[in-house]
């Protein structure tokens, strides 16, 4: 009999698990991965086998052509892998098709979270809290100062801009998986039907998005329109492209990010921001510790994020936690 | 409070000065007196609560969150008053919002916030918190303890009150300085047409007028006179009515640390000159004056002894003369007010006044001949004055120009580093670096011998952030210590003794000149090669 948990190992490229001889989330090519979710940071190309949400595997086709050796899990459904471990693929509430996933092995049971947040989202199934011994959660916000707003009032904001303004447009810096769709999908919530314009890296995505049965109403590429056509629009972009050359076509753009860094005011004025949407995929710290509250593990283990804020509140709280110190998952990964 | 706090917000998410300009002047002509007038005071500065400082928004966080979870948050913001203001718990009940109770007021807040004692501060500032929102907080903190930081000059704040209300920028800032906040004056003067206060009889700041760096430019020595630019602290010096004041660049009144200089004018007059410390060290016996490290060990001080001020007497080199027994000079050409300085000396007392000297050369070049013994009379350098220019508030091209001594430079290796404030809170931008206590080939050590967080661009400060980071080899606090492995070119106007650094040395103005990525360190200089710079 080994040590309990030994066949689970954190590596900083990723979490193996060692009887079935895969990873969670590699950062590096393996012979067989399991995958949370379809971001750069968690998701590859070039694994030998990959394991996903069907929804994921089609982002990831669509992003690292990755068709070769992949394997459907649905939600709720349990993968037997190799040496007796079972895999099951459990709604994280972050993005389309993203998962946590539960292992079991020798009686014993450990969550991966990938990232995940707790607030209702129309692009994907809601986070289930799943018991477990071992909970390996993320902590990109994990620090207290982070409480983002409902999401109703931060639309409201955009929305008054784009009434304020209606000669100008409002261009939202948004990641391009996720963050964008979500963002549509509550505008069309809040009444919002006039069409949309998207920067061409977008576009993709939402039509990927829209075969998955998530309805965005009426989308315009930029490119295809004339900047008078847009007064008074709101336009998402990448972040990258908000303060590039690519804004010079849209008529006087208020510049807006979405991002849950936005609660910061220097952050956002370190990125030009003038008009700061706190919004986020990720849990903020609110959410965080409850999550561990509602899930109540034996021990928990922080991936990435601002890792020692949570562990202090393990601390406080009497409970076990150790940090895993992941690469490549630093400072503004969302 | 709600209005004021709106402000703010808007003004942090603007980088457009324009935008700024018309955010603050349409608050002024919105909000009713006192409040926009505490605004003003607020966005200038102009406020300080004696019971309100960052240690004490500090301690009432620690009652309500563990100090680690403080500190780390702190850390990442980089701003204590944002920090509390995301973390101050929410009130559990809010209370019911009867038509009764108006909302918070800034006048209401200043008001609250000036009553406080060191002792009543524990609660009653609670209490103010507890009513508003996170944006309200921050702006009550940032009100309490200054340091808006919202990129918002008092120029700027003054400019977009003339603005608002269509007066010139130019009597706003000769009223200013005679008014106490919230200003009611200068509301009724603008806003309502009422009399302008009567300033001539007050003992009160004239802003200064300054100088462009010369750069490239060449004068002609036909239109403009040349003297020195001695290195003490630009002071000017006001006897009005009967009362004497002693005003320093920013307008502070540093009278008390310079007791001999209160007494000795009784001309009325306003005067701007160089205060400095009785010595030899600027422009040797003749020059007349100490070194401004001299001049330092008597900056700040809220008493002063008598030995200091047989030991180190300041006086006044004087420039220039604005007023003169009720009479503004200022609109008059620089050689006219010059003569009248200089017929205005023999009824000063010589012990505590002497005369900037003219600096005579025979042109441009002889003038930059002269300029190149600066250093060794360990003085900053030249300025350069049009023959005709009016004493006017700021900067104002093409009038005086400041032609500094080059600076000195000196190869030192990095060897800590600490994440700045505000804008650069997630960087590593302050640096700490040092020099060879002998030869780092037979082992010496480096001692440190400065800190710079200027001088360099945004890209270079993304590249210096990150060999920060992949360099780190012991982390205290804030501070990391980092690999001996990078060499910076320092440039610094002098070095003096001193004994804070265990170098026993402190550069004047030290910045980043370049960064040397290709420099091996042990390349760097050594201390004694800094000692040798050392002009006291």
């Amino acid at each position: 009999m080994s040590a309990p948990f030994s066949w689970i190992e954190p590596h900083p490229h990723g979490i193996r698990i060692v009887p079935a001889d895969s990873w969670i989330d590699p950062s590096q090519p393996v012979d067989k991965a399991l995958v949370t979710h379809g971001h750069a940071d968690h998701a590859r190309g070039g694994h030998g086998e990959t394991i996903a949400t069907p929804e994921t595997l089609a982002i990831m086709e669509l992003r690292y052509n990755t068709h070769d050796g992949v394997v459907p899990v649905q939600y709720g459904e349990t993968l037997r892998l190799p040496g007796g471990v079972d895999a099951t693929y459990i709604p994280a509430g972050h993005v389309l098709g993203s998962a946590q996933i539960l292992l079991e092995h020798a009686g014993e049971r450990v969550i991966v979270t990938g990232d995940y947040k707790r607030r209702p989202d129309p692009t994907c199934p809601p986070f289930a809290v799943t018991p477990c011994d071992i909970l390996i959660t993320e902590a990109t916000f994990g620090l207290p100062v982070f409480t983002h707003p409902p999401i109703a009032d931060e639309m409201d904001k955009l929305l008054k801009a784009l009434a304020n303004h209606p000669e100008q447009c409002v261009l939202v810096g948004a990641y391009a998986l996720g963050k964008a769709q979500r963002i549509i999908a509550e505008l069309r919530a809040a009444g919002h039907d006039a069409p949309i314009y998207l920067h061409g890296a977008m576009e993709k995505m939402c039509r990927l998005y829209e075969e998955w049965g998530v309805s965005l109403g009426e989308l315009r590429l930029v490119a295809d329109h004339s900047k008078e056509e847009m007064r008074g629009s709101i336009v998402i972009a990448p972040p990258s492209a908000l303060n590039d050359r690519w804004s010079r076509r849209l008529p006087e753009p208020i510049t807006a990010m979405a991002s849950g860094w936005m609660r910061v005011r220097q952050r956002a004025r370190q990125r030009g921001v003038e008009l700061p949407l706190i919004i986020s995929d990720h849990a903020d710290w609110n959410e965080l510790t409850r999550t561990i509250e509602d899930v109540d593990p034996a021990e928990t283990w922080v991936t990435h994020g601002r890792e020692e804020a949570l562990l202090r509140w393990h601390q406080l709280h009497q409970r076990r936690a150790r940090a895993l110190a992941m690469v490549g998952r630093e400072e503004d990964a969302e | 409070m709600q209005a004021f706090a709106a402000l703010l917000d808007a003004l942090v998410y603007t980088n457009s000065r324009n935008r700024k300009l018309s955010l603050i002047a349409e608050y002024l002509r919105e909000t009713p007196d006192p409040d926009r007038g505490w605004a003003l005071a607020g966005l200038t500065g102009a406020l300080d609560f004696a019971a309100v400082k960052s240690s004490t928004i500090r301690n009432l966080m620690k009652e309500r969150i563990d100090p680690d979870l403080w500190t780390l948050s702190r850390d990442f913001v980089g701003d204590t008053a944002e920090t509390a203001s995301l973390l101050w718990p929410e009130p559990l009940s809010t209370p019911a919002k009867s038509d009764a109770t108006a909302p918070l007021s800034i006048s209401d807040v200043v008001k609250s916030l000036g009553t406080m004692t060191r002792v009543s501060v524990a609660t009653d500032l609670p209490q103010l918190l507890d009513q508003l929102d996170a944006s309200g907080r921050y702006a009550l903190i940032k009100l309490a303890t200054g340091g808006m930081r919202v990129g918002v000059s008092a120029r700027l704040a003054k400019t977009a009150f003339a603005k608002a209300f269509e007066v010139s920028v130019d009597e706003v800032e000769e009223y200013w300085h005679a008014l106490e906040p919230p200003y009611s004056q200068l509301f009724a003067w603008a806003a309502h047409g009422a009399d302008p206060p009567d300033t001539a009889n007050m003992p009160m700041f004239r802003p200064f007028m300054l100088a462009h760096p010369l750069e490239d430019t060449k004068v002609d020595l036909a239109e403009y006179a040349a003297e020195w630019k001695w290195d003490g602290i630009r002071v000017q010096l006001v006897h009005v009515a009967g009362e004497t004041r002693l005003y320093s660049r920013s307008g502070d009144d540093i009278g008390k640390s310079f007791p001999e200089m209160i007494g000795a004018l009784d001309v009325p007059a306003v005067l701007d000159g160089e205060l400095l410390v009785r010595g030899n060290a600027q422009g040797g016996e003749e020059g007349g004056a100490a070194s401004f490290n001299a001049l330092q060990q008597r900056l700040g001080r809220k008493t002063v002894s008598k030995k200091m001020l047989t030991q180190a007497p300041a006086f006044v080199r004087l420039y220039d003369v604005l007023m003169l027994e009720g009479e503004d000079l200022r609109e008059r050409a620089w050689d006219k007010r010059r003569s009248a300085l200089e017929a205005l000396m023999a009824r000063l007392s010589a012990n505590h006044f002497d005369l900037s000297q003219i600096v005579e050369a025979r042109d441009f070049e002889h003038l930059a001949q002269i300029r190149e013994t600066a250093r060794e009379d360990a003085i900053e350098g030249l300025m350069l004055k049009r023959r005709d220019s009016a004493y006017v508030a700021g900067r104002k091209v093409g009038q005086w120009y400041k032609w500094k001594r080059d600076p000195l430079l000196i190869d030192c290796v990095l060897m800590y580093a600490q994440r700045g404030s505000g804008k650069r809170s997630s960087f590593y931008s302050d640096y700490t670096f040092g020099c060879w206590d002998g030869d780092p080939d037979d082992g010496a050590e480096l001692l440190p011998v400065g800190k710079a967080y200027s001088g360099f661009t945004d890209a270079e400060l993304k590249k210096l952030d990150r060999h920060v980071r992949q360099n780190t080899v012991n982390r205290f606090g804030p501070v990391r210590e980092v690999t001996r492995s990078m060499v910076f070119e320092v440039a610094f106007d002098s070095v003096h003794m001193s004994k804070r650094h265990k170098s026993g040395l402190a550069m004047r103005f030290p910045r980043i000149h370049r960064i040397r990525w290709d420099k091996p360190v042990h390349e760097a200089d050594r201390i004694s090669a800094l000692r040798e710079l050392i002009k006291d």
